[in-house]
């Protein structure tokens, strides 16, 4: 007989013509019109017209119509309840049918009618159902509770039907038993809470003995449940264990992956050193290994699930390396997962035959597959650190291939080999260097910059390297700026004299023109970090990295744990826990594996292997792992506020004590002849743009317009050179920083006004003209009292020299270090900023002296915890001429002591937001070269303490 | 559990449609059809979620079966019953094809809901099946009370796969040991991975309901027997070309009529068979593989377009045997131009269509050699890809088992009825196949 034709009418008004046909009154024109009907309807065609018709048919001695008949209300019922209610007294005939296999048929299909009116109907026919003499009937109607719950859930509890339920549990026939079973656990995991599935020691046994007999598929059912009991003791869970062993030998791969999953939670809780727990052990590696010659499907399934059980418990595989080598035609997701696997059961035993495997699939055709190879590979060089070298020089062969991906893929884990192994193999920078160009992935790019970011100091062209993805920053995908910004931050710490252009370049695409956040608080972090403290800046992006994990892609231990509970089910395929991909309440109950048995062992945490073979988990890196490394680094880094002021290396350029005094008395004319450029509108616009230029996150734009009218004046105050030491200039923005524009400068305060000594070299090829100056909020207020005078243009290769004098009523805020001046400079090319510091002496005013007797109960008042011992070495200086010479800078000594051949001074000074700060200098009379001072500073402010005391040594020191 | 069925042909159109479960909609069928059967990559997984419902599924010929599911349901289970589902439909109506299943679809939907309750997978044995649910319907009402009972005992019962009363005027059944020996080589020779993963293969036309056992040459039970155990060896079976006495069974799985907890026990294979042919059990063995052809590559590039390839072949069995159906398949890189081959034995032909050469010898007896060599000319090409020379794979049937496995007995005994083991008549036989035989060049 053939039944395709029914699937073949498609002409118009079949409808009505099945209609006429199903009101036949000959049974097998019933029977094909019923056909025509359900292949209709098994192709998606709208057949619920014909419900009563088909219904009407109902009525018959056929089986085979009966069924189509029944099949069909199943589809439509809901869509007609009405009309469904029509069937009703046929199914509570035919549950009283004397054929069981009529009865379980009426019950059977009557659960799957979802209409509230007929599952009224449907509660006594299931409760004879359920004690029918036939277990054929009785594991179908066990079934039907399931069913009739998930429709209505109450019911079933007010019908007792759920007490029923659980005596089946005990029937003598195995497969009721499962069909129970499963019904309940269905049951159960829609009431979490419930003890419905209440299984003790009675029931277990039952379901134990059950489980010799019913079916595979009621083997798998009486497993998993069994996989959410708890045993009482070790004993038990040795017991239970003993009799699911035999399951291992199964041959349905479902039945032997649910017996896993009991042993392997039930062996959670066998004491370890137990013979048993060995013998165990061993018996669950062949069965796994059998499951890779099932079909590939189901071979997917197994790969996902030992890919856990290696991770929980790796001892188990850890000599079955080579039945997960990668056959030729293994489909893509088996060779995937294998490829996974090699990995985590790699050691130093086996590697070279892994490495040998790996660098086989590097050349097959699949791209993810040879990308994972490559990636393995890596994987490999960071988990054996003896075979690193040998995974670096198979990374090469492979970068020589120039297959794109795989030279990509291989840049990406040689960057994570470097991280493991720092300072070893970089001598095949230069090799992938090569192969800068053709990387097109993000993820290589950014590999690749960190590379060169890192080993700046190496690669003599970093800067070249560096700039030239810098012209493509904004097209770069987020990874690769941030790695950019990075990278090239590193290379001007390293290489500051040659990169500063570059650095200013990239904090202002990061930080002006870019909308990402990521990347433009990262930017300020770096530019603050620069421009506050260089050598801070150093300690913090070149620290040292914490060295990259060598177990990765690690599954966290807790969902581990319940991944485990879960062998062989769609989570452990997935690797979520059921409540990621499960709507509602089912499946959300969090499983755990049961604590471990036995004496010492019970504090013990479950993931430890045996026999102290494995260690705790090894914590898991992300795989952006170095960018995070890289911010983490900058939380880690010690606070920076001990750090020496003055840099070393950027005090340059000869001491020029009377240079000072020139650009005063130049300035002076400067600022008379600056009066009528300063009123000049493009002035003011210029003024105006570079706040407007000021990153936010530094404050805001200070408003300094006010201010600077106030002290405008005062800038043309005549310098008086007293005694008051100037530091010699020193070079604050570099010409490569500043597309050309050199300025060096020093701080100087004359006759009580501070000044700003500046030297603009210009050594660009351009004019510079239009400059203008502008200071971000500091410690004491310090801004301009006028505008930068400069003999506008400044033609290349001419330096001159600006006076700036400065006010202290700018607006205030803390700076680290507390010195710390940022300058924005503008000229018609760009703004550019620097950083510099100031010595604090430019702060000490001329009326600083106290009184004695205030002197006493000041230094009385002031706690002497604020009280900082400092001392001053290699000073040829008595105590009268260190006098002398501090008073010139405004450190007034008010009294003198000489105890027990040490001369005391006692003195004070006054800065110019009205903080005193007292001293107390000791001085060795005795001793004819005065090598030692002793300072005490006292202070109600003491962090200034540590800057007075530079002071002090600037002063005495020249 | 599974929340509904549905059969698909190649152009995604579906055969059959099958909803347990009131969380799986119609538009369930469609999404799988638009994103895995329509999909535009080649399948990455067996199992794929699309908008939190998760589809399994497999394929045979070209006709996709694929399970639905919105729970966390057991995936082995799920694939293990659609590969049952295709056994049955193969047991009912042969291959499975568009067109047998449109010919077939009452008797389907049938089965599935029989097979199938709520998403629960039921009784699957083709043999109870076959006992109320036929091609030509499910049989008509005229059974008597006993015939009905007997039916639901047989397919709720503890032997479900049997059915009481067959009788038989000759009691005979054959065993076939078939054997599958894979095997990855590396270039030069060394053994990368061999396993034999065999099958022992049953057809049992036995009267009654006969209680078997069944003996090898398991090294475990050999070992525990001691040396004087040898004498229920009925002597029919063969031995192949192993003297050994005694083989290391990695792992073992049985047809669910063995008695597991006996075999894990005793390590005795007892059991009442299905009637007419089934799978007793499948095996692993990884130790002492008797390897019944060496292959030997020879790969030469000459310049850029032209390759060398020499290929020796080596029998290594005992000379009376004879191995039969023997394939060498060497690939070639896909820009060839001309292959000339020159084989002493066989026929050799380059087959573009597979990009391989394929050479074949009907029969070749144990401890012999034999080589071809062929030049193959190659097409310049700009490609910067290298050829990913995939290694060359064999073929062929030896009659011994290369685990070395030997039936040592299989006891047949029936108390009821009136014939004992003396008078069953027995047969066995050793096939041993090329599974995945591949030797990289």
């Amino acid at each position: 007989m053939t039944d395709s034709k029914y699937f073949t009418t498609t002409k118009k008004g079949e409808i009505f013509e099945l209609k006429a046909e199903l009101n036949s009154d000959k049974k097998e024109k019933k029977k094909e019109a019923v056909k025509k009907v359900i292949a209709s309807m098994t192709v998606g065609k709208d057949v619920s017209a014909l419900f009563p018709d088909v219904v009407n048919c109902m009525q018959t001695d056929n089986l085979e119509l009966k069924k189509l008949v029944y099949l069909y209300l199943m589809n439509y019922a809901k869509s007609q309840p009405d009309m469904a209610i029509m069937a009703v007294n046929t199914f509570v005939k035919d549950c009283e049918d004397p054929n069981p296999l009529i009865r379980a048929l009426a019950v059977r299909t009557m659960g799957c009618i979802r209409v509230d009116k007929i599952t009224e109907y449907l509660c006594e026919p299931l409760r004879k159902c359920l004690k029918d003499e036939d277990p054929y009937v009785r594991k179908t109607a066990a079934v039907c509770v399931a069913k009739l719950h998930d429709i209505n859930a109450q019911l079933v509890e007010d019908q007792g039907f759920l007490d029923t339920l659980k005596d089946l549990i005990s029937d003598s026939n195995p497969m009721v038993v499962a069909n129970a079973v499963a019904a309940l656990s269905e049951i159960a995991e829609s009431h979490p809470n419930s003890n419905l599935l209440d299984l003790n020691p009675q029931t277990i046994n039952k379901l134990l003995t059950a489980l010799n007999e019913c079916t595979e598929w009621g083997q798998i059912f009486i497993l998993d449940c069994l996989a959410n009991y708890t045993p009482r003791d070790d004993r038990e869970s040795q017991s239970i264990c003993e009799r699911v062993t035999p399951r291992l030998s199964h041959a349905n791969s479902a039945v032997v992956l649910s017996a896993v999953k009991v042993l392997m939670k039930f062996m959670e809780m066998l004491p370890k050193d137990l013979d048993y727990y060995g013998t165990l052990l061993k018996k669950l590696a062949p069965p796994l290994v059998t499951l890779l010659s099932a079909e590939p499907e189901l071979q997917y399934v197994a790969l996902r699930n030992i890919n856990l059980i290696v991770q929980k418990r790796p001892e188990i595989l850890k000599h079955e390396m080579k039945v997960f080598f990668v056959k030729y035609n293994d489909p893509i997701y088996v060779k995937l997962e294998k490829l996974d696997i090699m990995i985590r059961l790699a050691s130093q035993a086996n590697i070279a035959q892994v490495l040998a495997e790996l660098k086989e699939y590097a050349t097959e055709v699949d791209v993810d597959f040879v990308r994972k190879a490559v990636r393995a590979i890596g994987r490999c060089a960071i988990k054996v650190e003896q075979s690193a070298e040998r995974c670096v020089s198979t990374l090469l062969d492979l970068i020589q291939t120039k297959v794109n991906y795989v030279v990509q893929e291989a840049i990406v884990v040689i960057k994570d080999i470097f991280r493991k192994y720092p300072n070893k193999y970089e001598s095949v920078i230069a090799t992938l260097c090569e192969n800068l160009d053709s990387l097109d992935e993000p993820e290589a790019r950014a590999a690749m910059i960190w590379i060169v970011g890192e080993y700046a100091e190496r690669i003599d062209n970093a800067d070249e390297l560096l700039e030239s993805f810098l012209e493509g920053f904004h097209d770069e995908s987020t990874q690769v700026q941030l790695q950019l910004l990075t990278a090239i931050v590193k290379l001007f710490l390293k290489k500051p004299t040659e990169t500063q252009e570059l650095v200013q370049q990239v904090l202002s695409l990061a930080t002006q023109d870019s909308d990402n956040p990521d990347l433009r608080d990262r930017g300020y972090i770096y530019w603050r970090l620069l421009s506050t403290d260089p050598v801070a800046a150093k300690e913090v992006v070149l620290a040292e990295k914490p060295l990259i994990s060598e177990e990765t892609d690690l599954i966290e231990p807790t969902l581990l744990e319940e991944l485990i509970c879960h062998i062989g089910t769609l989570a452990s395929v997935y690797h979520k826990p059921p409540s990621a991909f499960v709507e509602g309440s089912r499946g959300v109950q969090h499983r755990r594996l049961p604590p471990r048995a036995g004496s010492g062992e019970s504090a013990e945490s479950p993931d430890v292997g045996q026999s102290g073979t494995s260690e705790a988990p090894p914590a898991v890196i992300p795989s952006q792992g170095d960018l995070l490394g890289d911010l983490l680094n900058l939380d880690l880094a010690p606070p920076t506020a001990t750090v020496p002021p003055v840099q070393p290396s950027m005090q340059m350029g000869a001491m020029d004590l009377l240079g000072g005094g020139l650009d005063s008395l130049m300035g002076d004319e400067s600022d008379t002849l600056g009066g009528d450029i300063g009123g000049s509108p493009s002035m003011g616009a210029g003024l105006g743009a570079a706040p407007a230029a000021m990153p936010a996150a530094l404050g805001g734009a200070p408003a300094i317009g006010g201010g600077l009218g106030d002290l405008f004046d005062l800038g043309g105050g005549v310098g008086m050179p007293t005694g008051s030491y100037v530091p010699p200039k020193t070079m604050w923005l570099p010409a490569m920083k500043a597309k050309g524009l050199e300025i060096s400068g020093t701080f100087a305060r004359r006759g009580g006004i501070i000044q700003m000594d500046l030297s603009l070299t210009n050594k660009a090829m351009s004019v510079m003209t239009d400059f203008a100056i502008q200071f971000n909020r500091n410690s004491f207020g310090l801004a301009p009292a006028g505008p930068l005078q400069v003999l506008t243009p400044l033609s290349p290769n001419q330096t001159i020299d600006v006076s700036l004098p400065l006010s202290t009523s700018g607006p205030v805020m803390k700076m680290e270090p507390l010195n710390n001046l940022q300058v924005a400079v503008k000229n018609n090319i760009d703004v550019f900023y620097f950083s510099c510091q100031y010595p604090l002496s430019l702060l000490f005013v001329e009326d600083g002296k106290m009184e004695r007797q205030v002197f006493l109960a000041t230094w009385k008042d002031i706690p002497n915890d604020n009280e900082a011992q400092f001392q001053i070495k290699d000073i040829h200086l008595n105590s009268d001429a260190a006098s002398n010479k501090l008073q010139g800078s405004n450190i007034f000594t008010i009294a003198k002591r000489t105890v027990e051949g040490q001369d005391m001074l006692y003195q004070s000074i006054k800065l110019t937001n009205g903080i005193w700060v007292l001293a107390e200098m000791r001085v060795q009379t005795g001793n004819p070269n005065y090598t030692e001072m002793e300072l005490s500073i006292k202070c109600r402010a003491p962090e200034v303490s540590q800057f007075v005391y530079q002071c002090y040594e600037l002063v005495l020191k020249n | 559990m599974i929340g509904g069925l549905f059969i698909y042909n190649h152009k995604g159109e579906v055969l059959i449609s099958r909803v347990y479960r009131d969380d799986i909609g119609r538009n369930a069928v469609d999404a799988f059809r638009v994103n895995v059967i329509h999909a535009r990559q080649q399948v990455r997984s067996p199992v794929t979620n699309i908008a939190r419902t998760s589809f399994f599924h497999v394929k045979r010929s070209n006709i996709w079966l694929a399970a639905v599911t919105k729970q966390n349901v057991n995936a082995a289970m799920v694939f293990e019953f659609l590969y049952k589902m295709c056994d049955v439909m193969t047991a009912y109506f042969g291959k499975i094809s568009e067109e047998n299943i449109k010919n077939n679809f009452v008797l389907i939907y049938e089965l599935l809901d029989e097979i199938l309750d709520f998403g629960y997978p039921q009784n699957s044995e083709t043999g109870a099946l076959k006992t109320f649910i036929t091609q030509q319907g499910i049989k008509g009402q005229p059974q008597t009370k006993e015939e009905q009972s007997q039916i639901t005992s047989q397919v709720t019962g503890q032997i479900g796969w049997r059915r009481e009363g067959i009788k038989y005027r000759r009691n005979e059944l054959f065993l076939d040991v078939l054997e599958s020996v894979n095997l990855l080589m590396s270039p030069q020779g060394q053994v990368l991975s061999a396993h034999v993963s065999g099958r022992v293969v049953m057809k049992s036309y036995l009267s009654g309901m006969p209680e078997c056992k069944f003996g090898m040459n398991d090294k475990i039970v050999i070992d525990k027997q001691g040396k004087g155990g040898t004498t229920d060896d009925p002597g029919k079976s063969e031995l192949g070309g192993s003297g050994k006495q005694s083989i290391a069974i990695d792992d073992c799985t049985f047809h669910q009529c063995v008695r597991l907890s006996k075999f894990d026990s005793e390590r005795s294979i007892s059991f009442i068979p299905p009637d007419g042919e089934y799978e007793l059990m499948r095996y692993r063995t990884t130790k002492d593989i008797i390897l019944p052809f060496r292959v030997i590559p020879l790969v030469r590039e000459v310049g850029r377009t032209k390759l060398e390839v020499k290929v020796v072949i080596k029998s290594n069995f005992k000379p009376s045997l004879l191995a039969q159906k023997i394939e060498v398949r060497i690939p070639t890189p896909l820009n060839t131009s001309g292959v000339q081959v020159i084989c002493m034995k066989g026929k050799a032909k380059y087959k573009a269509s597979e990009n391989a050469i394929v050479w074949k010898i009907k029969r070749m007896a144990g401890m012999k050699e034999s080589q071809i060599s062929a030049e193959i000319e190659l097409l310049p090409t700009n490609d910067k890809k290298k050829w990913a020379r995939p290694p060359i794979s064999m073929n062929f049937e030896v009659p011994f088992a290369p685990s070395g496995l030997k039936v040592r007995y299989l006891k047949v005994f029936e108390s009821k009825l009136n014939y004992s083991d003396h008078d069953v008549i027995k047969w066995v036989r050793y096939i041993g196949r090329s599974g995945i035989y591949e030797t990289r060049c």
